[in-house]
């Protein structure tokens, strides 16, 4: 380490606090973050635009602000990478996909709007599978993120990209969106903290839809309180989203600042753990689950039998509404358009377009969609998903009678190789097998890292999971377990990733030997 | 049970292309038929417990009718709708003819 601190290896938490005492300013720690990405991201491949003129404005924005004396939100100056499945002005948006290569959407997204309110500095955006469709983001038209704890590893997917580039301290804070599993799985994979808010927590105007009942932005960080700064920034009732609930925003940031689980009733999802799991995260799942019995809670196991079925109803209703949804993609208003000869007529013109601009998994669940709401097939396939859909919902309404909140593993394995499951659709969609239940029933879940699997040194994620706009619960539970475990291991469990060496306390880290980092804490 | 979810034909293929929009290659029909028959044979399960007397469900919250005030705001200009558009003339998108030659 030099003098001089690194300001990429600080929490949000921290550069808030840091730049409220002008120790430093918006502008540098914008500056030390796009030169992060400048020096790792040709590695990671994180980002798919990034912002760096805009960025710089922004942050000079916050500085001069500041020394006029404005009263400015937790979060001002502190940098962000954004999905690129939010719109933004001023920059292009793709949704990792080449239909939409080169399109300046000419609006801001809420959210996007939200976090230019809040002050914080968008660096750039970030990668993603194609539509938000997967789980590696291998799916990208645009070539794979790569995980920062092993670049031939998967980041996870969707939203591979915004896990990544906090991994790789490129950005304390990014926002992602779940429709499936696409904040959680990425951040457990990568050794992050990820949050799907409660269904309608977060505006949906201005992310481009995959599944309209399904998806929801939400915070990515490397703490627990940096998520729950970031979520409240961004939740709120939104009359631009009529799914949007009008409550007031769960009091993430003090659940989390309140980290406490004494006497919480926490329930162990039967259905998903055990078999199909790899041994390292039912290990570490395991642990943690005795830690939160020392911590005072109380822990009970608890049955949702219609778990089973609900990557089944699932695979049959996001395909069903992303093929409605990606109907709007065929080269009249905007987009790419392909084969406009003179010679062809509109619909061979949009064929033609929506082939050359679709990839191949996105073509797969249009097609899938457009069987499973065919006539003669609709009722057995969407109109029976909607029943599961059902069944969830009262499962988890069961649940909830008897626990405050529930837990389980995020992902069934930790990250996989890239290429290994490219082109086996079936062995990709069971990533997603313990987070998609979720989504389904519109709760709200977080992971967060709980280790690292003895047999491949790789990070396991935790998931918790609340009533609907019981989202503050996550963040007592979350922040609980991240304390204990901070303190068991001397750190956080990202700085002892290969990106994260040189911020860590010294101590050891369980299933990696040999890591350990400097002290700039 | 959806018949004989494990048999997607090509021909198949090729109308779900029609219907979707997609000019699908000779290779895809292949590759689909076979990936297509796989995932509906692995969802199909879903008929298991979808009994008659359990209603379907199509959104997570119990949400009805949402009105809003009818507040008359600026919507999108002319330049801004049309800056993205492959093909524009006289202000407006130029699309390519609408009807088929037969």
């Amino acid at each position: 380490m030099t003098s001089t601190p690194d300001l990429t290896r600080f929490t949000a938490s921290q550069l808030s606090e840091l730049m409220t005492s002008r120790a430093v300013s918006a502008r540098e720690v914008a500056s030390a973050h796009l030169d992060r990405i400048e020096a790792v991201d040709g590695d990671i491949h994180a980002f798919l635009h990034v912002d760096r003129e805009g960025a710089l404005r922004s942050a000079d924005d916050i500085d001069s602000a500041r020394a006029q004396g404005a009263s400015l939100g937790p979060l001002a100056g502190v940098p962000l990478a954004l999905k690129d499945v939010l719109t933004m002005k001023g920059a292009p948006t793709t949704c990792g996909s080449r239909i939409l290569e080169g399109w300046h959407p000419p609006y801001d997204a809420t959210v996007t709007r939200r976090l230019r309110e809040a002050g914080i500095v968008i660096l750039g955006k970030t990668n993603m599978d194609e539509f938000a469709m997967g789980s590696s983001t291998e799916h990208s038209a645009y070539g794979p993120t790569h995980n920062p704890w092993d670049l031939d590893r998967i980041p996870g997917g969707s939203g591979g990209g915004s896990a990544a580039a906090i991994a790789a301290y490129e950005a304390p804070l990014a926002i992602g969106t779940d429709t499936g599993g696409s904040i959680r799985q990425p951040a457990a994979v990568t050794g992050t903290v990820g949050v799907k808010p409660t269904y309608g927590g977060v505006s949906r105007y201005g992310l481009v839809a995959l599944a309209s009942s399904l998806d929801q932005a939400g915070p990515c960080a490397r703490t627990v309180l940096d998520a729950a700064l970031l979520h409240e920034a961004i939740a709120g009732y939104d009359p631009m989203d009529s799914t949007s609930l009008r409550e007031p925003v769960p009091e993430v940031v003090a659940a989390a600042k309140r980290a406490d689980v004494a006497g919480m009733r926490i329930g162990l999802v039967k259905e998903l753990g055990g078999e199909g799991y790899q041994p390292g995260v039912r290990q570490r799942f395991a642990e943690a689950v005795t830690l939160l019995e020392k911590l005072g809670a109380e822990v009970v196991e608890v049955s949702c039998p219609s778990f089973d079925y609900a990557l089944a109803a699932y695979y049959l209703i996001l395909p069903s509404e992303a093929s409605s949804n990606l109907a709007k993609f065929d080269g009249i208003r905007y987009g790419q358009r392909v084969g406009d000869d003179g010679s062809r007529s509109v619909e061979e013109v949009m064929s033609l377009s929506r082939e050359a601009g679709f990839g191949a998994e996105v073509k797969r669940r249009i097609m899938l969609g457009t069987y499973a709401l065919s006539s003669g097939y609709y009722d057995a396939y969407y109109g029976s998903a909607q029943k599961v859909r059902t069944l969830i919902q009262r499962d988890f309404a069961a649940a909830f009678d008897q626990v405050d909140v529930l837990i389980s593993p995020t992902a069934p394995t930790t990250a996989f190789k890239l290429g290994e499951k490219l082109d086996d659709p079936l062995a990709m969609y069971l990533n997603d097998i313990a987070t998609i239940p979720v989504n389904l029933a519109g709760n709200a879940a977080m992971s967060l890292p709980i280790g690292l699997a003895p047999e491949d040194g790789l990070p396991v994620g935790l998931q918790v999971i609340a009533p609907a706009m019981a989202d503050d619960r996550l963040y007592r539970v979350g922040g609980a377990l991240e304390r204990e475990l901070f303190n068991r291991w001397g750190g956080l469990l990202i700085e002892s990733s290969p990106y994260g060496a040189g911020s860590a306390s010294d101590g050891p880290v369980p299933g990696r030997p040999g890591q350990t980092g400097g002290s700039s804490r | 049970m959806p018949e004989n979810t494990s048999a997607i034909t090509r021909e198949q293929v090729a109308h779900l292309g029609r219907l979707a929009r997609l000019s699908l290659t000779e290779d895809e029909l292949d590759h689909y038929s076979a990936q297509l028959a796989d995932i509906l044979g692995a969802v199909a399960r879903v008929t298991e417990v979808a009994t008659p007397d359990v209603p379907a469900t199509s959104h997570p919250m119990p949400l009805q009718n949402v009105f809003r005030e009818d507040v008359p705001r600026p919507s999108l200009d002319q330049a801004d709708a049309l800056a993205a558009a492959p093909a524009a003339e006289d202000g407006r998108f130029r699309v390519p003819r609408i009807l088929d030659e037969e």
